[in-house]
């Protein structure tokens, strides 16, 4: 039996025992989980505004740990320190052949993949601790992990790198990273990023390695503006600032080149369309609130790029179509491609170009889980993000 | 527990449950010929409906058509991805499909190859005598480029007693449309991974478990 965080409603996740997960196709490992992380993404079961999560789930898809039990056919060894990436992929497939390891066509059971068909017009792949639209794998958020396709998805790393600089390979960065390589960023752009959460801020650190001139980061809360400015972008407060005019002046009354969406379907903000969205999600008919990139849209130069790295998940209303088409604006968006980006982002990290652990605010035992949920969305200005550690003793 | 003596319910409604009916291939194929209005398969649903009596569906498998043929033509494979058939028995040139019923019983259908041409097709019906009247058939044909094979899975499927007898026959196993895709996917799966996909955290938690359990 182990220890593992649990879903049970909205606003309702618990540490149980529940029972160890275990060997069963041959290319599976078990890894005994050394740090997990919590994902904004995880904020939006937590909000209940994802379908398809049962009682009893465990998440967690951000997470690292040593290999303890391999099958016959998996080619790590135990003892091994592994990431993985929270997109599980089976390295066989179309998709997983040309490097859309995101669309991977077998991760999802084929008996689970019904639903996403159904809402998306194909299904979606596996993700680890997600709702049962992807699968419905047991998360990271716990003591042991069984990783299936275990040759594939997880990467080795090496001692000397301690686990807060090296555990967000397993979403977040790389996440961060696509969503700026998915803005095809050219040396003298002008780069408008929505959200200083962990992806935020990962993509607009990304943007600037990948030569943006000049990178401007939105959000409300001071303390994550702040992180946002320590990376070397400058800042809107959406609450004090009209968003689209600061940004036309900002870039010499042309409009940014790209646009990045690092907010997703929960966006924040007063506006009265925002709102009858909250309204509708929280009475079931599933509407997105999609307030960031709408704004993103408006604010983007005609021909650029819109990149959106943030969650949806169903339906928007409003969409500002026209401005899309008129403007002729490319738009690139999906769940990561997380082993496409591994090898170079540990050597980036390695070699001191990006730097992963500033962001951490909070370290906790995971027996704390909860309360890590409950700070994490209600605190965001603090409470940055939130590294889980099972071997961690609960303070007194 | 394999005998039809065994089974409670007539054995055409388990037949139902096997997605398998009774429209005939020969019926199927001069339909096929015929063609329709446009170049979509014949089982593709058409809007005014139409006939629904067939069912098929299509996966691309990214290994070499002859792999995929042969591990198809040994009946015996079968059963690793069709989630209904427990056991299939080669006798000479019939085998005996031993398919999955209510209650833990099973049924016993004698199947004879129709029709097959070497990487290429494979039919198979049920035998005059048997209780059951079953056909199916699959197709092997090149994907673009290097993308494998597609491989397409079509059966017949005509339910006597109509609404009701469909009804019915999803108090037991899975609607044929449905057992249809996923064993097409679970093949694929396991062409593609050497595996069947399972998302379970211990074996007697996966599906297969699960329905032995059940029985």
């Amino acid at each position: 039996m182990m220890r593992a965080l649990t879903w049970h409603g909205t606003h309702d996740v618990r540490v149980e025992t529940v029972d160890d997960p275990e060997i069963i196709n041959s290319r599976d490992a078990i890894i005994k989980i050394t740090s997990t992380a919590i994902c904004g993404s995880d904020l939006h079961l937590y909000d209940g505004v994802i379908p398809g999560v049962m009682p009893g789930d465990v998440l967690g898809h951000e997470f690292m740990g040593e290999v303890v039990e391999t099958g016959r056919d998996s080619t790590l060894k135990k003892g091994q320190r592994v990431v993985v990436p929270f997109t599980i992929s089976c390295g066989g497939c179309f998709h997983c052949k040309i490097q859309q390891f995101s669309a991977c066509e077998n991760s999802n059971p084929a008996e689970k993949q019904d639903m996403s068909a159904t809402l998306y017009g194909h299904p979606m792949a596996g993700l680890f601790g997600y709702s049962h639209l992807t699968g419905g794998y047991s998360g990271g958020q716990a003591e042991y992990v069984r990783v299936p396709y275990s040759d594939v998805g997880p990467i080795v790393v090496p001692d000397h790198l301690e686990d807060d600089k090296v555990l967000f390979l397993s979403d977040i960065l790389p996440t961060g990273w696509m969503g700026a390589e998915n803005a095809e960023i050219q040396p003298d752009d002008t780069v408008a990023v929505w959200g200083c959460g962990p992806v935020g801020l990962f993509a607009v650190q990304s943007a600037i390695v990948m030569g943006a001139s000049k990178v401007i980061a939105i959000d409300h809360y001071p303390n994550r503006l702040a992180l946002a400015k320590q990376m070397g972008a400058e800042t809107i407060d959406f609450r004090k600032t009209d968003v689209r005019e600061a940004l036309m002046e900002m870039s010499g009354g042309i409009g940014v080149d790209a646009v990045i969406d690092a907010v997703g379907m929960e966006a924040h903000g007063f506006a009265v369309d925002n709102m009858i969205d909250i309204a509708k999600q929280k009475i079931g008919i599933g509407a997105d609130r999609a307030k960031a990139l709408k704004q993103a849209i408006l604010a983007v130069r005609p021909g650029g790029r819109v990149s959106i790295p943030g969650v949806y998940g169903g339906m928007t209303d409003k969409f500002p179509l026209g401005a899309l088409m008129e403007k002729g604006l490319q738009v690139r968006s999906g769940q990561t491609h997380v082993q496409r980006y591994l090898k170079d982002l540990l050597e980036k990290i390695e070699d001191g170009t990006l730097d992963t652990t500033f962001m951490i605010s909070h370290r906790l035992p995971l027996e704390d889980a909860a309360r890590g949920y409950k700070c994490f969305r209600e605190e965001q200005n603090d409470w940055t993000k939130v590294v889980l550690k099972p071997d961690m003793e609960m303070a007194k | 527990m394999r005998s039809n003596r065994d089974l409670k319910t007539p054995a055409s409604v388990v037949g139902l449950g096997l997605a398998i009916g009774g429209i005939a291939f020969g019926t199927f194929l001069s339909r096929r010929r015929k063609g329709g209005a446009d170049d979509a398969p014949v089982y593709a649903r058409k809007s005014p409906p139409g006939d629904h009596s067939l069912v098929g569906r299509t996966v691309t498998i990214r290994k070499p058509r002859a792999e995929l043929y042969s591990f198809w033509r040994d009946f015996g494979n079968l059963p690793q991805f069709m989630e209904n058939v427990e056991e299939i028995r080669k006798n000479g040139d019939t085998s005996t499909w031993v398919i999955k019923a209510p209650g833990g019983a099973s049924v016993d259908v004698e199947t004879r190859v129709s029709d097959e041409r070497e990487n290429d097709l494979i039919a198979w019906r049920s035998t005059e005598g048997s209780d059951i009247s079953t056909s199916g058939r699959v197709e092997f044909t090149d994907a673009p480029g290097d993308r494998g094979t597609r491989v397409s899975l079509i059966m017949a499927y005509d339910p006597p007693g109509g609404a009701a007898g469909r009804a019915l026959a999803k108090l037991f196993l899975r609607e044929p449309q449905v057992q249809a895709r996923h064993d097409l996917k679970r093949f694929k799966a396991l062409m593609e991974t050497g595996e069947i996909t399972t998302s379970a955290r211990r074996k007697d938690q996966t599906r297969e478990a699960k329905q032995q359990e059940n029985g």
